[in-house]
């Protein structure tokens, strides 16, 4: 093989340094001492525990976890079983319409889809005396909805690669529809139902328009608590908040990162 | 396969009391089909898969159905499978009417193109599913499939997932969970065509001892007309949904009922003749660039002065310099154009006087470092006339 060029090296370091360099300023700016976000005043921990004193950012970043827990968990299960209609069912009326539909919601701006279950919610209220106050479950329910359609795109993906006789051959060996689907099928797509649902979760978390929009007064997320924040200007706590949070995302990805490299070395290479 | 043979006798307990074996159940009027298909159709939209059929395979056959691709074959094996409702028709598998069960009450597995092997399971546990899925005693189970590995030769490699299997060790792992059920019909649909060459080659063989040792019925699907010929105790050549011909492979090659079943297994010279005279079965035909008259054997119908071709297969004819002998055979002339040497035998494409190029697959008997003809000789061609086959389509 050839060596990389040394214009090939700069250019793959420009792009991760304009990728990362804002994250690690903003991580070493969280361990300052100053009250001043672009003076460094020296080496401190006291906004992580200014942090941990916080009510409201530490009940803020409890909802945000149950609202992406929950909504996560619904969202693939509803996702899955979308996507297993629109690739196992065969043919069916309106088998087209349903899977543009379920893939409009990935386009479709945030301000459209808030704006639409904010009214939704409304007129359901008027109507039915449901959902109540506007508040956690309002958004979760907001976020199932939104989130399904990234899980059923996944596994409807994976289940197009999947070659079909592998169920034919389930069913041939005396395996009755449930079972197949119990024995062949969910296992089969279980690692794309874990990606949609870290998706989901990860969406959930993230989501800012659409939490506004369907939450009522007192339920406020991490995002919503963050953005109002900084409206009044970037303190160093914010700075501690976000440091957690990549922390939290690195961890994860390494865990996950570590889980496949087991799996792969688990097979070796078929002689 | 070098099995021990006490494992394949215990296998072989659950079948009825060997039937006492017939070489050729189709030519005996006494005997019960064993697979009953009539009027069998499948349509997709305006188009006709497979089309009103009518099929009986016996006992113990390996019965092979051979065609291109599209031609309806694997539909047809689908519909047996209960993978595919048919349009119209019945399908009788030893005297049950199986056309509206589904795949996992008929008495029947099949092994699939590809494999279709699962991939999250060890080769113990892809071979014990069928048996789980009828909720058998797991020592019944142990056993069953631990004779089951023993008979593929995979005992060593139980617990092995399929991604570090070989594509012949997939192979057999699909054959033995097809198996493990003892069904009554064993569907395989291109069981070889994912091997290389010579590994093909080896496992025919070992696929027939199986049948052979298992008694089990078995229905093959394949587009490789060397693999039918092989396997199988008859062939089915399928076209456009329906059957040509069925028969054994010395039948379809030596007696192809038209054609499309005579260049379907391998090749053959056609010559350009006109019927002289038909009398109860047998018909005399005249060659049109040779004086010879020739009678044969055919079933179909031609009036006299009716032109027809007269198919012979490259390995009937013989090649001289001089003029062979006159009795009994058919003789035409013609300059070699072109010749192949093959080691055990040899091709040479001859122009005959119309202009025709005539095959002609020459064995070479003699050892000589020197070949018996050159370009440009002209020769003899020549065959015994019972050789002909009569060709209309």
């Amino acid at each position: 093989m050839n060596r990389p060029s040394t214009f090939l090296y700069s250019v793959l370091c420009f792009g991760f340094a304009v990728l990362y360099i804002p994250v690690f300023v903003l991580m070493a700016y969280s361990f300052n001492d100053s009250r001043l976000p672009t003076v460094w005043g020296g080496f401190s921990t006291r906004w992580y525990s200014a942090l941990l004193e916080n009510e409201q950012i530490l009940q803020a970043a409890l909802l945000s976890l149950e609202i992406a827990l929950v909504s996560a968990t619904f969202a693939t299960i509803l996702g899955t079983m979308a996507g297993l209609a629109l690739s196992r069912v065969g043919r069916f009326r309106g088998r087209s319409v349903l899977t543009g539909m379920i893939a409009a919601p990935l386009v479709m701006p945030d301000v459209i889809t808030g704006l639409s279950l904010l009214l939704l919610f409304v007129s359901l209220q008027e109507l039915l005396g449901w959902p109540g106050n506007r508040g956690a479950n309002t958004i979760t329910l907001a976020h199932i909805t939104f989130s399904m359609a990234y899980v059923a795109v996944i596994v409807q993906a994976r289940l197009a690669n999947m070659d079909q006789s592998l169920e034919e051959a389930a069913m041939d060996l005396g395996g009755r529809p449930f079972a197949v689907t119990r024995d062949i099928t969910l296992p089969l797509i279980a690692p794309a139902m874990a990606s949609g649902w870290l998706l989901a979760f990860t969406l959930s978390l993230d989501d800012l328009v659409i939490a506004s929009f369907t939450s009522g007064a007192g339920a406020s997320t991490l995002p919503m608590v963050i953005f109002s924040k900084v409206k009044l200007g970037v303190t160093p706590e914010i700075n501690a908040l976000t440091t957690l949070v990549i922390a939290a995302v690195t961890i994860g990805v390494l865990i996950s990162g570590w889980f496949m490299l087991r799996q792969l070395r688990a097979q070796p290479a078929p002689p | 396969m070098t099995t021990p043979g006490n494992t394949l006798n215990t296998l072989n307990t659950t079948d009825t009391p060997n039937p006492e074996f017939i070489n050729t159940p189709w030519r005996d009027p006494q005997q019960r089909p064993f697979i009953e298909i009539e009027g069998l159709s499948k349509r997709f939209g305006d188009f006709i898969a497979v089309d009103a059929v009518n099929l009986k395979i016996y006992r113990r056959e390996l019965f092979t159905i051979l065609g291109g691709s599209g031609c309806g074959k694997t539909t047809l094996l689908r519909m047996l499978a209960g993978f595919e409702k048919p349009s119209a028709g019945r399908i009788r598998i030893d005297g049950v009417d199986v056309t509206d069960l589904p795949p996992y009450l008929r008495p029947v597995n099949m092994m699939f193109q590809s494999y279709a092997v699962f991939p999250h399971m060890t080769v113990y546990q892809n071979i014990a599913y069928g048996l789980k899925k009828e909720k058998l005693p797991r020592a019944e189970i142990k056993e069953r499939v631990g004779r089951m590995l023993e008979l593929v030769q995979l005992t060593a490699l139980s617990k092995r997932k399929p991604n570090q299997l070989s594509g012949g060790q997939r192979q057999r792992v699909a054959l033995a969970r097809a198996l493990i059920k003892q069904p009554k019909v064993l569907l395989l649909d291109e069981p070889l065509a994912a091997l290389d060459k010579k590994l093909r080659e080896q496992t025919q063989f070992e696929l027939m001892n199986i049948q052979d040792k298992l008694g089990i019925t078995f229905v093959v699907v394949t587009h490789d007309q060397e693999e039918a010929m092989t396997l199988a105790s008859r062939i089915a050549v399928m076209d456009a949904g329906d059957f040509v011909q069925i028969g054994t492979p010395s039948e379809v090659y030596e007696f192809p009922r038209n054609h499309f079943v005579a260049s379907f297994f391998g090749s053959i010279n056609l010559f350009d003749a006109t019927v002289t005279s038909v009398d109860a079965g047998e018909l005399c035909v005249l060659l049109d660039d040779s004086d010879t008259e020739i009678c044969t054997r055919y079933e179909g119908e031609l009036a006299v002065g009716s032109a027809c071709k007269i198919g012979v297969r490259p390995e009937k004819l013989l090649i001289s310099t001089e003029r062979p002998a006159e009795q009994g055979n058919t003789i035409t002339r013609g300059v070699v154009e072109d010749l192949a040497y093959k080691g055990n035998r040899s091709i040479y494409r001859v122009r005959a006087q119309n202009g025709r190029i005539i095959m002609v697959s020459a064995q070479n008997k003699q050892r000589s470092a020197h070949l018996p003809l050159e370009w440009d000789d002209e020769v003899y061609l020549s065959w015994p006339s019972d050789c002909s086959v009569v060709l209309t389509a």
